[in-house]
């Protein structure tokens, strides 16, 4: 008898799935499709109410838009009709979910349901009230998220004055004896922190730490010249890392996600558009990918119409992405297609135009030089004091998305 | 780094959830943001370290259930490993 296990699926962060495909696929009665997987990961945005402005946000840009929030019982449904298809790990996110009153409710019924539960936070609205009914409630796991390891950095990036705050809920996480997860996001103006960023999570006895890179989408999209590192900063940043790593060791993990444009082949985003992953936005929405609302020429499905196994198995927008009839050359004729699967298909648009090319990372991408400029441009000298950033707030959604209010 | 003996008593790592998945057909171990599935042995061995056996009896009910002998080798290899990555911890 040899124990050892058979898959294992790397952590999960919220922009990238590092993840062997399942092998126990459902067997679909229409044969010429390939055969579809549970939706392991669900990420419920359960809001776009937020009292941070992060400036590097993911969130669509036009959130000012979304209308009505779904109802508690909705989500109930959702949690119910994924967890049957094989759903285990969920994500509850936003915005800051702490802002809706029924988060304890959604939690109690996807612990009962055998969902492991992660709250994804800012750690505002975390009071001690509340943090004792979510244990109640089941909560397995918070991700506190930082904006750097100072107060000014962190105030200034969030606009917001939190740091102190954000001190004490990372206290009380572990008052309440929780793995915690700090989430710190690096560009440009905090990736020089990071030795300090590790010093301050090691005081504050984090057990993981994750030190993602910018992914550029949304209101980072919209930010990017001021946000992108240069090479050099980068270097430091994972030497830094090592160092911490040596010294540490197994005591806090730390994963370092690397900054895609300094890459010469793509992340293997979401282990491919609906293989693993689902997200349900504040309104409804669902989408193979959090940020592949901006994909054109796209309809995606509502739960608020559609059954949750007819939106994972059958719905166009879930299909579109699925296997590789849809690639482009290079891709198309790479062996590598199976590994990294053309990369994102939204930063492919992004850049390129078209959801179907490669993504531009890529070096084999006819594009890769839109990548490799946006480096160059990085690696000017530094000169802003104090840049210009267009903060994640509702007056400049309605400016950039020309919805004026 | 973890010294496991015969009477070292595992147990799940704060933060670790083992449950058996239908739809998976296996046993997978979860935890923040991630998720282990497991084979056969490793689901049978990480179920009975509940802080309460030690190796040495986790050995032999392994032994029992499956009419076989001479696991306690494979057992404690595999229970080191999973400390070392805080699937399991040990209490003296």
């Amino acid at each position: 008898m040899s124990a050892h296990t058979e898959t294992q699926t790397g952590r999960l962060t919220e922009a990238q799935v590092n993840a062997p495909g399942p092998d126990t696929a459902v067997a679909q009665p229409e044969s010429d499709r390939a055969p579809v997987g549970p939706p392991f990961w669900l990420l419920l945005e359960l809001t776009y109410t937020c009292p941070l402005h992060c400036a590097f946000c993911y969130n669509p840009t036009d959130f000012a838009r979304t209308q009505e929030e779904l109802p508690t019982e909705d989500w109930l449904r959702v949690l119910r009709e994924a967890r049957a298809l094989g759903a285990v790990q969920l994500g509850l996110s936003g915005g800051e979910p702490l802002t809706r009153d029924d988060l304890e409710i959604i939690v109690a019924e996807a612990h009962s349901l055998g969902f492991y539960t992660n709250l994804v936070t800012s750690g505002v609205g975390l009071t001690e009230a509340r943090i004792k009914a979510l244990k109640a409630a089941g909560l397995d796991h918070i991700q506190l998220s930082f904006q750097d390891s100072t107060r000014e950095m962190n105030d200034f990036l969030s606009s917001t004055r939190t740091f102190e705050l954000k001190s004490k809920v990372a206290a009380l996480i572990k008052q309440y004896d929780y793995p915690m997860v700090l989430n710190v996001v690096l560009h440009r103006l905090n990736i020089d922190h990071v030795e300090e960023i590790l010093d301050m999570a090691e005081r504050m006895n984090a057990d993981y730490v994750e030190l993602a890179n910018t992914q550029y989408y949304g209101w980072a999209w919209h930010n990017r010249d001021r946000l992108l590192p240069s090479r050099a900063q980068v270097e430091r940043a994972e030497a830094a890392t090592a160092q911490f790593r040596e010294r540490v060791g197994e005591r806090i993990r730390v994963y370092f996600v690397v900054p895609d444009y300094f890459e010469r082949r793509p992340k293997p985003c979401m282990n491919g558009l609906g293989s693993l992953f689902l997200t349900v936005t504040p309104d409804g929405t669902a989408l193979p990918c959090h940020a592949a609302r901006m994909l054109p020429g796209m309809e995606f499905p509502n739960v608020r119409q559609a059954s949750v196994e007819w939106i994972w198995r059958d719905s166009p927008g879930f299909n579109r992405f699925r296997g590789d009839a849809w690639m482009k050359e290079p891709c198309r004729s790479c062996p590598e297609k199976t590994k990294d699967f053309g990369g994102c298909r939204c930063q492919a648009y992004l850049m390129t135009g078209d959801p179907t090319n490669a993504d531009p990372v890529c070096d084999l991408s006819p594009y890769h030089h839109l990548v490799t400029e946006a480096v160059a441009r990085a690696d000017r000298p530094y000169v802003e004091e104090k840049p210009v950033l267009i903060f994640r707030d509702a007056r400049n959604s309605r400016t950039i998305t020309g919805c004026g209010g | 780094m973890s010294d496991i003996v015969a009477t070292s008593r595992p147990a799940l790592g704060r933060g670790f959830r083992l449950q058996w998945e239908a739809a998976q057909n296996a046993h997978v171990l979860l935890y923040p943001e991630g998720m282990v599935k497991l084979n056969g042995s490793a689901g049978e061995i990480l179920k009975r370290c509940n802080g309460k056996r030690t190796v040495l009896e986790i050995v032999q009910d392994l032994e029992i259930a499956f009419g076989t002998m001479g696991l306690s080798a494979d057992v404690m290899a595999f229970v080191a490993t999973a400390v070392n990555k805080k699937w399991l911890e040990v209490h003296p």
